[in-house]
């Protein structure tokens, strides 16, 4: 028990470190701008007096360390700065955003993990079969599809064709349950379409890779049925790469949302980040790219210390 | 791995040695005659790409970014495919699209393995502090997310054609390191290595010469699988509008320009959308096929 508290607590403060050195890395890419933001903001026309004004404003005239210091500072405390484009408090942007993004990544896990589990164990049960090859096909194709091919399919079938789904996924913070859960079922079905492949092949192959071990060999010759050596026998086995698999694809859940809500005009985080982009409003892509970072990176670590706790043998690396 | 090092050893030798000659070629052939149907079904998709991005200008008679008529035209007979938002001929920039997007995917790809391979070799021969540095670096880059990280990178040096090719190689060449550092790693300790080592060979005769051709299978295979995923994200990142730019045709900005035809019913904004998915499924329907061929690195059937 020491030991996985004393490991946990390593990885978690490797963890913070990564953040750290992540957040710099994203304060500093501004730095390279050529120029600075006031010169990029006002453009080349802006004469030396206004430059030197908005400098002062920007608090452009102070040290470097000083501005990222007090940069970090304001954002643990929940304080992003103000948006360049048009002068609102960043984490009033961000604040509906972020619910609304965590909301269509959650819903699409909620489809996505029962079903590429179930899958997964299926196609390790019938392995070689017609259904096996067939869904190793299709989980091949999906992952080769970009994702608003995907979207724009769903739509095309859905929306258009047989009419049964909004094509534009409008949610606002007074949107009901029942209604929010109806417009964003197709971002997050697309959703489910892009990670499910990954997921369900790593079940698969963690299964097939157990089925050769002497005790499966063993439940074979009780005469125990398939189903239960699988079930009972391997699966248990299984679990440690199995989620860590799906806690990395969570974490691309949270990036992969970018492109499906362009396509849906899901009001969320990507859709922010992409028109800042468009904008060069640089604080605010700062702010995104902070918080997904941040959340990739949690993400991740919460897949290795899973991984550890769920295999002991890690606990002891030669 | 060893049956993989003994066949590359061999073929080395062939190269050196013709006598016992076995035609390259047909020996290919003769393989790609054994592939299943899904490698023969990818060769052939990625043929008739190549194709289409050599011969664009031959296939059609109108320009890349010409106005042929007017906007949004339905298709008939003059343009195949019908015009597309500005009234420029649908198909004519379907052919320019697989010479400007597969074109830009490829270059990047090759550039991320030039990076990722060459720092992945040195720090599994230098190791100790190269290795460590250079380790820790990849970790840290590969921390964000790769859409999140171009995106703030695109945002602060612009968009154009250098940077994206520039950031997206860079991006990439973290995953080709990590791969690169392992199966150098295992070739390292060779003995054949150590020998060589001993043999007073310098640091560039050991990595060609003696690492490079062992580690080749594993890199080949993972060259499709980069190419697909940095082909994946210049897609994405065109059709948020900050990939290639106008009026270069590509597969992505062509879906993005033309996404309210579908509302109306009309499937020839997904041709572009489509073009993309059967180039990468056909990528990795042949790269599944190499994998099995030379090593156990997939699970397989």
């Amino acid at each position: 028990m020491q030991k996985i508290l004393n490991m946990v607590a390593q990885r978690l403060t490797l963890g913070l470190l990564v953040l750290f050195v992540v957040s710099i890395i994203i304060f500093l890419g501004v730095e390279l701008l050529p120029g600075d933001l006031a010169e990029a903001m006002l453009g080349q026309s802006a004469t030396e007096e206004t430059l030197a004004a908005f400098r002062k404003e920007l608090k452009l005239d102070l040290p470097m360390h000083t501005r990222y210091l007090e940069w970090l500072f304001n954002i643990l405390q929940g304080d992003f700065g103000k948006s360049l484009a048009n002068g609102r408090e960043i984490s009033e942007l961000i604040e509906t955003r972020l619910s609304n993004t965590l909301f269509l990544a959650l819903f699409s896990a909620f489809i996505a993990v029962p079903l590429s589990l179930t899958l997964g164990v299926l196609a390790a049960m019938y392995r070689n079969t017609f259904y096996d090859r067939t869904v190793n096909i299709l989980t091949l194709s999906s992952i080769s599809f970009p994702e608003f091919f995907i979207a724009y399919i769903l739509i095309f079938v859905f929306s258009i064709n047989l009419g049964w789904m909004p094509s534009l996924s409008n949610v606002s913070p007074e949107t009901p349950l029942g209604e929010r859960l109806f417009v964003s079922l197709m971002p997050a079905l697309t959703l489910t379409l892009v990670v499910m492949a990954h997921m369900m092949r790593m079940t698969r192959a963690a299964i097939i890779n157990l089925l050769a071990s002497p005790y499966i060999e063993m439940a074979n010759l009780k005469g125990l049925s398939r189903a239960r050596v699988i079930l009972r026998h391997a699966l248990p086995n299984a679990w440690a790469p199995i989620i860590n698999v799906v806690v990395i694809n969570l974490a691309y859940l949270i990036v992969g949302v970018v492109i499906v809500e362009v396509v849906f005009v899901y009001p969320g985080l990507g859709q922010l980040i992409v028109d800042s982009v468009q904008n060069r409003d640089i604080p605010v892509v700062q702010a995104c790219s902070l918080i997904f970072a941040a959340t990739y990176i949690l993400l991740n670590l919460t897949a290795d210390i899973l991984s550890i706790i769920s295999n002991p043998r890690l606990l002891h690396p030669r | 791995m060893s049956e993989v090092e003994i066949k590359t050893a061999l073929d080395s030798a062939d190269a050196k040695a013709p006598p016992p000659k076995v035609n390259k070629w047909d020996e290919a052939m003769l393989e790609l005659k054994k592939a299943p149907w899904s490698a023969k079904f990818g060769f052939l998709v990625i043929a008739l790409y190549v194709f289409a991005a050599f011969f664009a200008p031959l296939l059609t008679p109108f320009g890349e970014s010409e106005i042929v008529g007017d906007s949004f035209l339905p298709w008939n007979e003059t343009n195949i495919l019908g015009t597309d938002n500005l009234g420029r001929d649908m198909l004519t920039r379907l052919l320019y699209g697989a010479r400007n997007t597969v074109g830009i995917a490829f270059v990047t790809t090759c550039f991320a393995f030039l990076i990722g391979g060459v720092a992945g070799m040195l720090a599994a021969i230098l190791g100790g502090w190269t290795d460590q540095v250079l380790s820790r670096i990849v970790d840290i880059l590969m921390a964000i997310p790769q859409l999140i990280f171009a995106l703030l990178l695109l945002t602060i040096f612009g968009t154009s054609i250098p940077v994206l090719i520039v950031i997206i190689a860079i991006l990439d060449s973290t995953r080709v390191f990590r791969l690169a550092r392992a199966v150098s790693h295992n070739v390292v300790v060779t003995d054949f290595v150590e020998s060589a080592r001993l043999r007073g060979e310098s640091m560039g005769w050991i990595s060609i010469r003696e690492v490079l051709p062992n580690i080749m299978p594993p890199l080949v295979a993972e060259f499709g699988l980069r190419f697909c995923f940095v082909f994946l994200l210049i897609s994405g990142l065109s059709f948020l509008g900050l990939g290639l730019q106008p009026p270069t045709a590509d597969w992505g900005s062509m879906v993005r320009d033309n996404a309210t035809l579908i509302t109306y019913g009309d499937i020839t904004p997904l041709l572009p959308a489509g073009a993309i998915a059967l180039l990468t499924v056909g990528v990795n329907f042949v790269v599944d096929w190499f994998l099995h061929k030379t090593s156990g690195l997939r699970d397989g059937q």
